[in-house]
């Protein structure tokens, strides 16, 4: 059923050679990866055994918010072959709490590796059973009493800022992180509009992208040197270790993290820090190696989820031409239990505020608040999708209401190619693009010049049809200064990345990288990058498989997340790959009797004179010369033949007054075309028919790129349709597993044609931008394609929910009227 | 009568015999993993939904997290460590590399093994047969498009 078609520009829009391009960058070389995985001889977390390892098992908390009076292990521990415990009392004397990046009221909330005094959601551990086999461990958890005095609990972020239920006495509010920000001059462009349009509530909804690998970790303790070994699958362990050594009371390089192969990780690998800091401290506690190994059931209820944000009084300033002015908004966003990793939810969305559009004036007045339910991390698209879902939104009800064409409205208020760089009203610089063309080509791949006929066919057949459009950016590079203008006392800036290359002894050349893969090829990447700038092949550049804080090539940022590697990680790579190739042409030089290194050229595996090609050292010789044979080299060459780079992007302290700054470093650009058929007798729909575009700059390994954006397009399009986290009145999840949270299997992926063009940015190393979150941007169009559908039912409903199954859908055509009175437009 | 709680499991998998004792309520993924250290099939789920865990027994397919290891005694088990004649990849196998129809690679091997067990039955499946054909795995990174790329190529090899 999938037809991918790939268009490819008659001319790419802007062509800027980067030094290093000279074969195999922006080639498909076969990936690396892939002959250990489809062999089954992948190396994940669950994979790795140790002798007389104990498994844990985490009691978890039936209820959504309790306070814990008692917990009573001694039933479990008589069981035979149960190891050890661990509860809450003895992690509040072990441990500190993990820091929190709020503010106050969030900063005096107290987060731990297992509930101490209260169980804050269904799911919350409250204990931990370690065993001689899983299924031993999990009998004995239910041996564990724990007596439990339920509290009233509160689901709804907008009724917890009522503070009437609180979750953490010590914060005394429900609220995390508030603050308003205002750039441009909001009162002004209402006073000079001619329309003002004004939505009451939209709401972006629970969902993650559940990656298929669960959580988990195998710890190590080695009692001499006090240091724990952790193979697991965290995928930013830099910051993970910054979490937990203060906790712990260790140093940092106590910590020593280890992944090969992680299957997946969208963000929702980030905050692992609570489970990997109680598997810590069972296995010095029990002294011996400790395996936990997340059950969906608990990763669904208990580990990460989306962040959850209601839009409240959105008010959108319009001229008769259909010029927006920018847009007000009331945000609550609702982080679930404990913030974690937030409150930078409440600053990332702030790297796309206009979304794709010229808006100037933009009011976002932004609460995060927490409620009795699970967790929330980072999410593929983390913040600014469901940013780019209300800016998409506006676009579209607002076209709607005026009677515009949302293609129009969009060409018309888009930033125009010309203007790039282009600074946003908070002072992010888009890099470069051209949303229009992108749009151009969406459209020509959806077929919209037939678009009309199809809908005279469709009713025909008695079906509505919608057409949507999602354009999206996907900003990559973060400057982590951002989390600044949350919290000024937090020392976070600027961004790094951490490469290793060396040439060995017998002419390996062998990259050690500081990030944490989970499928996106930075084996094969990496090679391609090295290859070309070492005049080699990629098949002779061997590149580290996953990640090890032992390597010593990761920083303070390291890891995989937030759309960057091609920036951050190849920038390393690059660096460290133009270091050693100067290196070995001074080593050559200093051979060949004194030729100065510019004489020297690297090419097809070999050092040689330039002049004088048949004067040639193969790699090998060069490795072994340095490493074993080098008596008699002259004294003042200064190399190692193995050298470390730090990639640094050029990043300036944000202004915090004004929250004002370039918040990251790219902007990828995904423009999405959709077409819905909804059967009005009962709300089912099907999406028919689907387009994408995506523009990363210069894209190192296409088929790559393009795999990121199928594998975001699916997940945008799982949110849209079905995915989605519900609860209970009790605080019980309704979707705590692959039955009832469906995520999209084959059947259910739509017809996919995909488009490209590539701006490169002229911002990064090698002209890539970084890619793979996509920004929602299916959400984006199948909402918009079922507003469009529902729309031209005279007074059609509005589509205000980004996740619309049919159960939705059919509530909207039977009461159009309850989501219309959420929308008024005074035209003067 | 006490329950039987343990029992001796002989089977054949990928061709190599082996016979463990094994706990009555072992899970048969678990027994392949834990036990005998094929660490090849995954496991994505507690439910039987996401068939990381496909391999085929007596020449059916089937998802070894909905089956206890008890229940295999006397079973000839392919598993993902099986396919590969040596360093020497099965099209299959290598159509899924040269069309990237894996990214983490944590689905891949039950992926893998329903593909196989498709093309075993149906030559050249059309690509909603190849869609049915997958249905009960599930893969988070591709979106599919590129897996079904990767079973046509190989049906027509």
């Amino acid at each position: 059923m999938t037809e991918t078609t790939t268009v490819s520009p008659a001319q790419p829009l802007v062509v800027e050679e980067g030094e290093a391009q000279r074969g195999f960058i922006g080639t498909n070389v076969p990936r690396k990866e892939d002959k250990r995985l489809v062999q089954g001889q992948g190396v994940f977390f669950d994979d790795v055994k140790r002798h007389e390892m104990g498994f844990v098992h985490f009691v978890r908390s039936p209820y959504a918010h309790a306070r814990i009076k008692h917990v009573d292990v001694s039933k479990a521990l008589e069981l035979d072959g149960v190891y050890g415990t661990l509860t809450g009392d003895e992690v509040a004397i072990l441990t500190d709490p993990f820091f929190e990046l709020s503010t106050p009221p969030g900063a005096h909330i107290k987060d731990y590796a297992i509930a101490v005094g209260s169980a804050r959601h269904v799911g919350d551990p409250v204990a931990a059973v370690v065993a001689r086999t899983r299924e031993l461990a999990r009998d004995a958890s239910e041996l564990v009493e724990v007596e439990y005095e339920p509290l009233p609990h509160v689901l709804d972020g907008e009724e917890a800022l009522k503070d009437e239920v609180i979750l953490h006495e010590d914060a005394g509010s429900n609220t995390v992180w508030s603050g308003v920000f205002d750039w441009g001059d909001f009162d002004a462009a209402v006073a000079e509009a001619d329309h003002v349009v004004k939505i009451d509530r939209l709401h972006f909804d629970r969902f993650s992208s559940t990656p298929l690998e669960c959580a988990g970790v195998l710890v190590e303790y080695n009692r001499g040197t006090g240091q724990w070994t952790l193979y697991g699958n965290h995928q930013m362990p830099g910051v993970g270790a910054i979490w937990m050594a203060p906790a712990l009371r260790v140093g940092l390089d106590k910590l020593r993290f280890v992944s090969q192969d992680i299957g997946g990780g969208f963000g929702n690998k980030i905050t692992l820090h609570p489970q990997f800091t109680a598997c810590c401290l069972l296995a010095r506690k029990l002294n011996r190696p400790v395996q936990w190994t997340e059950w969906r059931t608990d990763q669904h209820t208990a580990n990460t989820h989306g962040n959850e944000r209601t839009f409240l009084d959105v008010t959108v300033p319009v001229k008769a031409d259909g010029t927006m002015l920018g847009f007000s908004v009331r945000a609550v966003d609702d982080c679930g239990a404990f913030p974690r990793y937030e409150p930078l939810g409440c600053i990332i969305w702030a790297q796309v505020t206009p979304g794709c559009y010229r808006w100037r004036n933009v009011r976002v007045d932004f609460t995060q608040v927490c409620t009795n339910k699970s967790p929330v991390a980072p999410n593929r698209g983390y913040s600014r999708m469901q940013h780019l879902w209300l800016t998409e939104r506006i676009i579209d009800i607002v076209s709607q209401e005026l009677g515009l064409d949302p293609v129009a409205v969009r060409k018309k208020n888009y930033v125009k190619h010309e203007e790039f760089p282009y600074e946003t009203p908070n002072g992010c610089i888009y890099d470069s693009g051209d949303y229009a063309r992108c749009l151009d080509v969406a459209l020509e791949l959806i077929g919209y010049d037939k678009i009309e006929e199809r809908r005279v066919d469709a009713e025909a057949r008695g079906k509505l049809l919608g057409f949507g459009i999602g354009s999206t950016l996907d900003s990559g590079t973060n400057n982590f200064g951002q989390s600044m203008i949350l919290n000024p006392e937090l020392q976070f800036s600027g961004n790094n990345e951490v490469a290793t290359v060396k040439l060995d002894i017998f002419g390996e050349v062998v990259v050690t990288l500081g990030t944490v893969p989970q499928g996106q090829g930075h084996e094969t990447t990496t090679a391609q990058v090295v290859a070309d700038i070492l005049g080699c092949t990629p098949d002779d550049v061997h590149v580290r498989a996953g990640h090890d804080s032992y390597w010593n090539s990761h920083a303070g940022f390291s890891g995989t997340y937030a759309s960057q590697f091609a920036v951050t990680g190849l920038g390393a790579v690059k660096g460290a790959a133009e270091k050693l190739a100067v290196e070995m042409k001074q080593l050559a030089g200093a051979v060949f009797g004194g030729a100065p290194p510019e004489a020297i050229e690297l090419a097809e595996g070999h050092a040689r004179i330039k002049d004088n090609p048949e004067a040639a050292l193969p790699f090998m010789a060069l490795g072994a010369i340095l490493n074993a044979n080098n008596a008699g080299l002259p004294e003042d060459l200064d190399i190692t033949l193995n050298v470390r780079y730090v990639y640094r992007p050029p990043f300036q302290k944000p202004d915090l007054e004004r929250k004002y700054g370039n918040l990251t470093l790219t902007y990828a650009t995904q423009v999405h075309a959709c077409i819905v058929e909804i059967d009005p007798e009962t709300g089912v729909y099907e999406i028919v028919d689907y387009a994408a575009v995506d523009d990363c700059g210069k894209r190192i390994h296409p088929q790559i790129v393009e795999g990121q954006v199928h594998g975001a397009t699916a997940h945008g399009l799982g949110a849209a349709t079905h995915e989605v986290f519900t609860y209970d009145a009790d605080g019980n999840l309704l979707t705590p597993n692959f039955y009832d949270y469906h995520v999209p299997h084959a059947l259910d992926m739509p017809p996919m044609r995909n488009g490209f063009i590539e701006s490169e940015s002229p911002f990064t190393p090698l002209g890539a931008k970084g890619m793979g979150e996509g920004g929602g941007a299916g959400i984006h169009a199948v909402c918009a394609a079922l507003q469009d559908a529902l729309g031209r039912r005279g007074e059609g409903p509005i589509v205000w929910r980004s996740c619309n199954p049919y159960h939705r859908v059919w509530d909207l055509l039977q009461s159009p009227q309850e989501s219309r009175n959420f929308v008024t437009v005074e035209s003067r | 009568m006490e329950p039987v709680r343990a029992q001796t499991v002989k089977v054949e998998v990928n061709g190599v015999e082996y016979e463990r004792e094994v706990d009555a309520r072992r899970l048969l993924i678990h027994f392949i993993r834990d036990d005998l250290g094929l660490t090849g099939s995954h496991i994505g789920c507690d439910t039987g939904n996401c068939g990381a865990c496909s391999i085929i027994v007596d020449g059916t397919l089937l998802k070894s997290c909905m089956m206890l290891a008890v229940q295999v005694d006397g079973a000839k088990i392919e598993t993902i460590e099986g396919l590969a004649d040596g360093d020497q990849l099965t099209p299959l196998q290598q159509a899924f590399s040269d069309h990237h129809a894996l990214q983490c690679g944590y689905c891949t091997p039950g992926m893998l093994m329903s593909a196989t067990a498709l093309l075993r039955k149906n030559r050249s499946p059309s690509d909603d047969e190849i869609r049915k054909g997958i249905q009960g795995n599930l893969c988070r990174c591709t979106g599919y498009v590129n897996i079904v790329e990767a079973i046509k190529a190989a049906a027509g090899s």
